[in-house]
């Protein structure tokens, strides 16, 4: 159903091009920007590097020890043992350690909720009516959050920034690269990584506007409110198509042509007539049109089973995917349905109780759901746990084996990267250590699924960005000459 | 038949809670008190440890246990928490933690709102964790209520140690609640242990207190002439420095500190003051103004310099679910420069010591209660679980709500 999609989405494209292309100047076709804040990130040119002898867990399932990774480009280059090296390579002893993908964090608020965490800095949630799909959250990243210094210290390499779950939309999501020192979002934004919808599911959205006395209320309140909007975006998509269509058709007078005096606006000639006009831009309608069209990957907050399984239901009768459902905490209960529809649960290992739609929670729903075959994530929705996505991995993975579900320490690295990485959009580029991928890799010193493993360098590809030790160089603008930082040097 | 009956009734309820002598044999035994025992026994009978040490031999009777590459370490405290004061702490659910009026502060009792039947109690109670400090957080004062120390073993008198510690907000909530100042917090300090003092006297003329009513008056009064322990919620540098000069103006108050995250740059008049300090070993981000200089090895530090370190999740983070994860906290303080046994001493021997029950609890010793715990590993790593827990030397069931939802829904029984 996805790929049939994009294929029509491409057409689509291909043809609105075509029509620019031979716009005059009296009639240009409407078409809203795909892209108008770009990515300006650049990987750090970086020579060859090659990392030797360490146990190398490939994000896909593959354990491999005594093994060699070597990096070139920016890219993975070569995965086996006694690996020649281009000249001038960096060397790095890794008897011992791990090397692993970077981890992929598919929940975070970095940068939209920063530290400090003051009125003013609470930029995460735009929680003024229960559908604000035209907000975007990269519009609320803070660069300087000093979050992204202590998240890349834990190994992460990607991470994906969504608004708040307020809202029944709460919005689009970014996908980001913890760069320090980056002065901009855009600095940090991972060039063509889809765009996501974050919606919300279950007590936030009916508590927040339940408690203002407008709707949505109840459970039911929230599925109308999905329905309704979802019903306006495909009128939106109509009635865009339409115009589309028209304009593809129309074709402008030639100037010599046109009429003058009283018969103006009574001469008809074939395939002309008035110019075909633009439908307003509706900015909200336009996120859900992308999530119609697969453009938009739908990241949704929801806790409970039963509530994803109506999720899952509305999502066919309007014909779009769900990529993942968020915080999942009963998606243990209905992993076969996740696994039927090919939808990803991003996970906590263990949080559970602090509300009643958590109450279900236990330290066996992300072995579980990954035995019933279906796209299991690690997640944090934290500035604190996503300094330590391995261990709460590792929590995962031993109580699965104490309840009888046997998984490789390789295979629950899948949790932390490429699984992450499909539900974000970019597996086919990073997430797993694979000949030609990108070279996003953390040295740990090690085992990184225990409390003791720790990052000891961090690579974007290809570039080493963090060593521990190390100062983190540069620090976020924010904590730059704080005193007690000039006294601790 | 009818006695019979009533017998093996009475067996029943009794089984499961008796305190059988039981020997566990040749695991490796952190004492808390002396190096760790590489192939060790403990024996335990009447919920008191009888001895620790290698080939002891059984008692008739004694339930054998054999840990053979298992460890064997006291039961954990936690240290902060709600435990037990709420069964689901959100959802407008009652939470016996939050206390919104501004009537009762200081003298708000968490030991007599504790239900051991709530679900969080077994859910930590298997995760190796015996003991916890529950708090509650009242909000009408700096003063958020008195505390306790309950066992985590379910029984109806759990609370162990009652009105153990009352909590002093001496931070950015204190300041917020004292007017929005620290300029107002500490002359409102005084002036509420003045009135605590001065209590009943300044009530019964009708004077009245300059900002306690006369029920928080009541109950901070024994803290206020230092016959108990005020828990201090303090983080940055300064305002820690200003609680030891306020120390050394009233010595006979005793003081813990809970948070800290800037303790490490007064280390040394902290241990100086001999004021311990609870804190949080994953805290390093500057997520409140007061924690600009927050960093992960605060506990290698402080231990370093000499303070009593206690650790548990920090002031914004104590919850009713995760006490469990004092473990984990104590984990990544060894990831961060801590030693492993200050580390496990952290949430056992040292929190006993604070809350001065070193007597009882946190050592395998001859004569201390017998909270033990069994490990399938080293149970500072998130890799490993308990596979025994005793309180006061019975066996618990490692049966939670949690593990019967695991039980129902596992896929490998299906």
């Amino acid at each position: 159903m996805k790929t049939w999609k994009f294929i029509a989405a491409a057409a689509v494209s291909a043809v609105a091009m075509a029509s620019v292309a031979v716009a005059q100047d009296t009639f240009h076709t409407v078409r809203p920007p795909t892209d108008p804040y770009p990515s300006t990130y650049a990987p750090r040119a970086t020579g060859p590097v090659v990392i030797r002898a360490a146990t190398v867990l490939d994000g896909e399932g593959g354990e491999f020890a005594a093994t060699d990774v070597l990096i070139v480009g920016g890219k993975i280059a070569s995965i086996g043992q006694n690996i020649t090296a281009p000249a001038g390579a960096q060397e790095i002893d890794g008897r011992g350690k791990f090397v692993t993908p970077g981890i992929i964090d598919a929940h975070s608020h970095l940068g939209v909720y920063p530290s400090p965490g003051i009125p003013a800095s609470a930029d995460g949630n735009e929680a003024t009516q229960p559908n604000t799909a035209e907000v975007w959250a990269e519009h609320s990243v803070w660069p300087q959050d000093p979050g992204f210094t202590r998240a890349v210290a834990g190994g992460i390499t990607t991470l994906h920034a969504l608004p708040g779950s307020a809202n029944l939309f709460g919005g689009r999501g970014v996908t980001l690269h913890p760069i320090l020192g980056a002065r901009t979002m855009q600095e940090m934004k991972y060039p063509g990584a889809p765009y996501s919808l974050k919606m919300a599911c279950g007590e936030n959205p009916s508590r927040v506007y339940g408690a203002r006395n407008t709707s949505p209320a109840t459970g039911m309140g929230n599925v109308a409110g999905w329905r309704q909007s979802f019903a306006k975006a495909q009128e939106y998509d109509r009635k865009w198509k339409e115009y589309w269509r028209k304009a593809e058709r129309f074709e402008p007078k030639p100037e010599n042509e046109q009429p003058r005096g009283f018969f103006r606006n009574t001469h008809k000639k074939k395939g002309s007539g008035d110019p075909p006009t633009a439908p307003d831009r509706d900015l909200e309608l336009e996120t859900l049109t992308g999530v119609l069209h697969g453009e938009i990957l739908v990241q949704w907050h929801c806790y409970r089973a039963d509530e994803m399984a109506v999720a899952l239901d509305i999502a066919r009768e309007f014909g779009f995917r769900v990529s993942a459902f968020h915080h999942a905490v009963e998606a243990y209960k209905i992993a076969d349905l996740l696994a039927r529809d090919n939808v990803c649960a991003a996970m906590w290992a263990d949080w559970w109780g602090f509300k009643l739609e958590s109450y279900d929670g236990i330290r066996e729903n992300i072995p579980f759901v990954h035995a019933r075959g279906a796209c299991a994530i690690v997640h944090s929705d934290s500035e604190v746990g996503i300094q330590r996505l391995n261990q709460e991995a590792g929590k995962a993975l031993s109580d699965g084996r104490r309840a009888g579900v046997q998984i490789s320490r390789a295979d629950a690295w899948r949790w932390l990267s490429i699984n992450p990485a499909r539900a974000i959009g970019i597996a086919d580029r990073t997430g797993s250590l694979k000949v030609g991928k990108a070279a996003d890799v953390v040295v740990w010193s090690a085992d990184p699924l225990s409390s003791y493993g720790v990052a000891e360098r961090v690579f974007i590809d290809g570039a080493q960005i963090y060593q521990r030790g190390q100062a983190i160089a540069p620090p976020s603008d924010f904590e730059l000459g704080q005193s007690f930082r000039e006294r601790a040097r | 038949m009818k006695l019979l009956a009533v017998l093996t009734l009475a067996l029943a309820l009794a089984s499961p809670a008796a305190a059988q002598t039981t020997l566990i044999r040749g695991g490796r035994v952190v004492t808390n008190a002396g190096a760790v025992l590489e192939r060790a026994d403990v024996l335990f009978t009447d919920g008191r440890i009888g001895s620790v040490g290698a080939n002891l031999t059984a008692p008739a009777g004694a339930r054998v246990i054999d840990a053979a590459g298992k460890w064997v370490t006291p039961g954990v405290i936690a240290s902060m928490s709600e435990v037990g004061l709420s069964e689901i702490s959100g959802s407008g659910a009652p939470n016996d933690a939050s206390i919104r009026d501004g009537l009762i502060s200081a003298a708000a009792d968490a030991g007599r709102a504790f239900d051991p039947a709530a679900s969080a109690v077994a859910i930590t109670r298997l995760e190796g964790v015996t003991r916890a400090l529950i708090a509650p957080d009242a909000t009408g004062t700096i003063f958020s209520g008195r505390g306790a120390m309950v066992s985590l073993d379910g029984a109806a008198d759990s609370i162990y140690l009652d009105r153990a510690f009352e909590v002093l907000e001496l931070g950015e909530v204190g300041a917020e609640r004292a007017g929005g100042s620290r300029a107002a917090l500490w002359p409102y300090l005084e002036a509420a242990l003045r009135d605590a003092r001065e209590y009943p006297a300044r009530y019964v003329s009708g004077q009245g207190g300059a900002v306690l009513h006369e029920i928080d008056a009541a109950a901070l009064k024994p803290f206020a002439l230092g016959q108990g322990l005020f828990l201090v919620r303090t983080e940055r540098a300064s305002d820690i420095r200003e609680l030891i000069r306020f120390k050394r103006a009233n010595p006979t108050l005793r003081f813990v500190i809970h948070g800290g995250a800037e303790a490490w740059l007064v280390a040394e008049d902290l241990a100086r003051a001999r004021i311990p300090v609870i804190i949080d070993p994953m805290v390093n981000l500057p997520d409140r103004m007061e924690k600009l200089a927050a960093r992960l090895d605060n506990a290698a530090l402080l231990s370093r310099a000499g303070v009593t370190i206690v650790i548990a999740p920090s002031p914004g983070t104590v919850d009713a679910q995760q006490a469990r994860l004092a473990l984990q906290l104590a984990g990544n303080a060894v990831a961060n420069g801590l030693s492993w046994d200050a580390a496990f001493a952290a949430i056992s021997s040292a929190p006993a010591q604070v809350f001065g029950v070193a007597g009882d609890l946190g050592t395998l010793q001859t004569g201390r209660v017998a909270d033990v715990v069994i490990w399938d590993g080293d149970p500072l790593d998130v890799m490993s679980a308990p596979v025994s827990v005793f309180i006061a030397g019975r066996d618990m069931e490692l049966v939670s709500r949690q593990t019967r939802l695991r039980d129902r829904y596992n896929p490998v029984q299906r």
